[in-house]
């Protein structure tokens, strides 16, 4: 029988490899954007399973806010990087550093 | 929802619509020539709202069944905010059109982000808090990319994006286990399921979660990363915003999320706050020393005050709330001033940031100079000027509850920062003729702005114009006891 702690686990799981995909990878921007919709996946998988648990609404309403968010969070970070790219040719994560910060 | 819920929140419906209707419009007729106008009309829509609030008083009204809270607290940051951004637009109209790069989205994503900011400040449940602050998030990302014909420009956009998409993503989990634990995203009854002074540990972590991703908005260390680079490439006028507007909407979501939600809970975010600031204040004054760029110094700058508003939120009282309140008026209105200078900072019109082009501004303009140095000793708080008494209420209010070391690491820092906004008068007053200087004139705009920040930051000595009994006012509406 799959609990409460199991949808929880799968979450935090997938949470953090969203989070280690942002700050270990090296390679290219998209694979950060992939891993920005990582975590808020997760942040939705926890609130569905909430909901469920709670018998409570409010979860799932707050899942649909996030996914039609996160949709237009994409659109905007692809059109940045589409501006960024033209720009400077690459979006190799090491090349983003025209400023030392 | 009935009409009354509506009435609550005209104001944002009211700026919501002029957004879109201005951007119909312009999109309708001249595009980037109505550029110009829109501007100044965004200008006078939005410093309209903001006496609209000002004049509309009244007792705390709650609407759609408590996810939209109007308060004393939240008119006082609203209309802090709204005259923020309309002085904003007032002073980017020129610099961009001058350089030929005013687009029409400017003024409406200002007003956009300005409508964000709104109804964050006015959030009385996780689910407005959320669609608030990305409303306000993403028109940020696109002003701060704004040029996208600049390398910088659009990289400073990338960096906050990034950051800003991951902050909001820890937020939201956060947010999922304060659901989960308290079975509600309303605050009041988050409120009430913290009760004898502490939460469980599930809604303990999604505190430490919300709180992190509070932080980042507020550029707190050890979330301030992208500050410093978001503020150095993103267009002058955008970086006067960021400086502005979005830092008093988020310490005023903070300090609603903290007491609205978790007031029953002090204890638990106290350390975690009080944590925070000290290490704002300290990094903030540290790593500014070494700044070369006025825009990056700015961003240290601003670091190090978000620390000092902290101090007067990890109090957890009435009095630091309203401390942190009347500390972010004074800081606001020190920022349109100082920005007001640095966008007339001009070199054979280019745009210089570099701090040693102002080497002996005072034998050329003496006037200007001698309002640059008020404001930058009212930054420092050097004490006869309005900046001491913003540092002095918030350090007050932290001995206040008991936290000595805060109020001494704060007030350690602040000597520590005060280097390098002397730094600068240095330059003005004894720096060497022989460096390249600035040789631009200010447009009357910038220069009353200037002078009018830099009159205040005298005048208000006598009774701060009564914004503590304003924010005073305020502080007894969010805070319960």
């Amino acid at each position: 029988m799959v609990q409460l702690e199991h949808y929880l686990a799968v979450a935090a799981a997938l949470f953090v490899i969203g989070i280690f995909g942002i700050f270990l990878n090296r390679k290219n921007v998209i694979v950060i954007l992939m891993s920005i919709e990582l975590v808020l996946l997760a942040v939705n998988i926890n609130l569905v399973a909430f909901s469920a648990y709670l018998g409570d609404l409010t979860g799932q309403i707050f899942t649909l806010f996030i996914l039609t968010v996160a949709a237009a969070e994409a659109a905007i970070g692809l059109a940045i990087l589409v501006c960024f790219f033209r720009n400077r040719g690459t979006i190799r994560v090491e090349d983003v550093s025209n400023m030392k910060g | 929802m009935s009409s009354s819920d509506l009435a609550i929140i005209l104001p944002e419906i009211f700026l919501a619509l002029y957004a879109m209707v201005a951007l119909l419009v312009a999109v309708w007729t001249g595009k980037d020539k109505v550029a110009s106008l829109l501007t100044w009309i965004s200008a006078a829509v939005v410093i309209a709202t903001a006496i609209w609030i000002m004049l509309s008083g009244g007792e705390t009204r709650v609407a759609f069944s408590g996810m939209f809270v109007d308060d004393a607290f939240g008119r006082f940051a609203k209309v802090t905010l709204l005259l923020a951004s309309g002085f904003v637009l007032i002073l980017s109209e020129g610099f961009f059109s001058r350089r030929g790069a005013l687009v029409f989205e400017y003024p409406i994503l200002i007003v956009l982000s300005t409508v964000g900011m709104m109804v964050m400040i006015s959030a009385g449940d996780l689910i407005a808090l959320y669609m608030g602050l990305e409303l306000q998030s993403l028109s940020l990302y696109v002003l701060a990319s704004i040029r996208r014909d600049s390398l910088r420009s659009t990289e400073a956009g990338m960096k906050y994006f990034i950051l800003g998409a991951l902050s909001s993503g820890l937020l939201l989990y956060g947010s999922s286990l304060a659901y989960g634990y308290a079975g509600s995203t309303v605050f009041k009854d988050i409120f009430a399921a913290a009760t004898d002074g502490h939460v469980g540990f599930g809604l303990l972590l999604g505190l430490t979660f919300i709180i992190s991703g509070l932080a980042f908005k507020v550029s707190a260390v050890p979330f301030h990363m992208w500050t410093p680079d978001v503020y150095e490439g993103s267009p002058t006028p955008v970086t006067a915003f960021f400086a502005s507007a979005p830092k008093m909407a988020a310490m005023a979501m903070f300090a609603r999320a903290m007491h609205d939600a978790f007031g029953n809970a002090v204890a638990d975010w106290q350390q975690i706050v009080a944590l925070m600031a000290v290490l704002s204040v300290i990094l903030g004054a540290i790593a500014g020393i070494g700044q070369r760029d006025i825009k990056r110094l700015m961003a240290y700058s601003s670091i190090s005050h978000m620390g000092f508003a902290l101090i007067g939120l990890a109090a957890g009282t009435q009095t630091g709330v309203s401390a942190m309140l009347i500390y972010m008026a004074i800081y606001v209105t020190m920022n349109i001033g100082t920005f007001a200078f640095i966008l007339s900072m001009e070199r054979d019109g280019q745009h210089i940031t570099r701090i040693d082009s102002l080497n002996m501004l005072s034998k050329k303009e003496p006037v200007k100079a001698l309002a640059m140095l008020v404001l930058l000793f009212s930054l420092a708080g050097v004490p006869p000027l309005v900046g001491f008494f913003g540092k002095f209420a918030v350090l007050m209010a932290a001995l206040d509850a008991g936290l000595v070391w805060l109020a001494v690491a704060g007030a350690i820092a602040s000597v520590i920062s005060a280097f390098y906004y002397l730094r600068i008068v240095y330059y003005m007053y004894f720096g060497s003729d022989e460096a390249d200087q600035i040789d631009g004139t200010m447009s009357p705009i910038q220069w009353s702005v200037l002078m009018a920040c830099a009159a205040i930051m005298v005048l208000g000595v006598i009774n701060l114009f009564g914004i503590d009994g304003l924010a005073a006012n305020a502080a007894a509406s969010l805070v319960i006891n």
